[in-house]
């Protein structure tokens, strides 16, 4: 593997050597490695692109990589991976795609991710997506995220873009069972004239079940940022949305929460906040010490840390 | 080691009239604890800021151990040693206590040196260094945390604004404690605006500011007996004769 290729894996995965445990490491459009452990098996799929990572009953305490790398302009692919999670497990599995485009074309990586989350099952899921290179051609990143929880299942989805994406459109649903909860917690960071969309349907249809999605942004320069979420209370139930941007220099954010509560026992609340970084704030910083931009610098860090 | 001279600061009303906060102040303070007071919407706080650099002067000079620094930004008086305390502190989502203490102190700091500095003020730092200071912190706690950030800072000047405001009593007490180990153990001097007698009585020195003006400076031996003993209501009382 290149260097191009390790920074990549690095920045989306925190990946200085080969992952332990179950992995897939997905580069320019063929697979790279595999290894698959007594619990996780991982499959390529024979009638499209992609992977079904099957994990067994029981299995816990262990993680599986899954990585996309792309380092060639110009390459375009939708990969379908579908998890199959089993019942009272407990499992992180971390995605995460990674695109250097140093050249005119447009590179574009589309993932469709699929969760079945068994009974009582509980998951970490964590996605990165970065992008880097000094060519004109754009990076595009569209992830499609589609998740069942079975009765008491719990998922934890930590997504985050801070930086080099063009393009995304982000399409997150989800259906859950009684007892099962979901926790989102989005981070994107957008610069130049990068757009981002990001949609959340959550459909809450089982007792006492519960979501929770949070998502914090910054846009700068002239990006343009667009939030949507729509939680849907079908039972008796708790919901929660939250959105928080700060923008910057000419950006343009829209945060459009929507709650329906189709049952009397549903409890859903949205809030959204957008505005530009507080000058007390930075006043504060610069009573430590801290020029302007240093003191801008820590807050957007602090923000999306 | 503080000059302010002829110093004016005026500001624009919401009828577009003008309104002198500070006018024509002129002080020098070298002692090492002096305590500002007078009533409320005299111009105690907008002195401080002039001091730290967030308002500018409409008119007049500021010096500091002889050296000109009218002209100079917040982040520069920062780096020259002048640190100021927030009388209602900032919060940020994000960033936790420890970031805050670390960049006050403009260096990595390990965790006991953290725990110092909170403890100073009565806070666990197994409780808090982690916690981001946002609003799930009381107002009390944020000004135990402001405290600390200039203990941690440790530069020559340090100027509190009202750090009594928003504390319980219990920990009014050892508020009271903080500035007198604060005097004793460092070499920095510490200008605090207060209302609280006990805090006015630990100074070295008292200034009396009301309606944008120096009333009073002197030792407090001299400024305390008549400031107390006064009968500070602004006005006579009316009875129905009237």
């Amino acid at each position: 593997m290149d260097i191009i290729k390790k920074n990549l894996l690095m920045q989306i995965a925190d990946l200085h050597s080969t992952p332990e445990g179950a992995y897939n490491i997905r580069a320019n459009g063929m697979l790279d490695s595999r290894n698959t452990t007594k619990n996780i098996d991982i499959v390529s799929k024979t009638d499209k692109s992609g992977i079904d990572i099957i994990i067994k009953p029981g299995t816990v305490n262990e993680s599986v990589h899954i990585p996309v790398i792309i380092s060639e302009t110009g390459l375009r692919e939708i990969v379908y991976n579908d998890f199959y999670i089993g019942e009272n497990s407990d499992v992180v599995i971390i995605a995460g795609c990674g695109i250097h485009n140093c050249g005119d074309q447009t590179s574009q990586h589309d993932g469709i991710h699929t969760f079945h989350i068994g009974k009582n099952a509980k998951v970490k899921y964590v996605e990165r997506h970065y992008g880097d290179g000094d060519g004109n051609g754009e990076t595009v990143m569209n992830p499609t995220t589609v998740v069942e929880i079975d009765d008491g299942g719990y998922m934890e989805m930590e997504t985050t873009q801070i930086k080099g994406i063009d393009s995304t459109n982000r399409v997150t649903t989800a259906k859950l069972g009684n007892d099962a909860k979901i926790v989102v917690k989005e981070k994107i960071m957008t610069h130049g004239k990068q757009f981002a969309n990001t949609e959340f349907t959550v459909d809450l249809n089982g007792e006492n079940s519960g979501a929770n999605v949070i998502s914090r942004s910054v846009a700068k320069d002239r990006s343009h940022q667009i939030f949507k979420s729509n939680i849907n209370g079908n039972n008796k139930c708790s919901g929660h949305t939250e959105c928080d941007a700060i923008i910057m220099d000419e950006a343009t954010v829209s945060a459009i929460p929507e709650i329906t509560a189709n049952s009397i026992d549903a409890s859903l609340i949205h809030e959204a906040a957008i505005g530009k970084i507080a000058g007390e704030q930075l006043i504060k910083l610069m009573t430590l010490g801290l020029t302007e931009q240093e003191a801008e610098e820590q807050i957007v860090s602090g923000f999306l840390k | 080691m503080l000059k302010l001279e002829n110093v004016s600061f005026e500001v624009e009303t919401e009828d577009s009239t003008k309104k002198e906060i500070l006018k024509d102040v002129s002080i020098e303070i070298d002692d090492r604890f002096v305590a500002i007071t007078g009533p409320n919407g005299g111009g105690k706080s907008t002195l401080a800021k002039i001091i730290a650099g967030i308002y500018q002067p409409t008119s007049g000079k500021i010096y500091f151990d002889g050296m000109d620094i009218t002209n100079m930004s917040i982040t520069d008086r920062a780096k020259l040693g002048i640190s100021f305390a927030f009388q209602q502190p900032v919060r940020f989502k994000g960033l936790t206590v420890k970031d805050l203490i670390t960049l006050a102190a403009g260096k990595k700091i390990n965790v006991s040196d953290a725990c110092t500095y909170l403890s100073e003020v009565g806070l666990c730092a197994r409780d808090y260094i982690d916690r981001e200071v946002n609003a799930s912190l009381s107002g009390g706690e944020l000004k135990r945390i402001e405290i600390a950030m200039i203990m941690a800072r440790g530069t020559k000047l340090s100027v509190f604004d009202e750090p009594e405001a928003g504390i319980d009593l219990w920990s009014f007490n050892n508020l009271i404690q903080v500035f007198q180990k604060m005097y004793k153990k460092t070499n920095g001097s510490i200008i605090i605006i207060s209302h609280q007698e006990r805090i006015l009585d630990i100074a070295d020195k008292v200034v009396v500011v009301a309606n944008g003006r120096i009333k009073q400076y002197g030792k407090k031996s001299e400024i305390l007996p008549e400031l107390l003993g006064r009968n500070m209501s602004p006005c006579k009382v009316l009875t129905d004769n009237e």
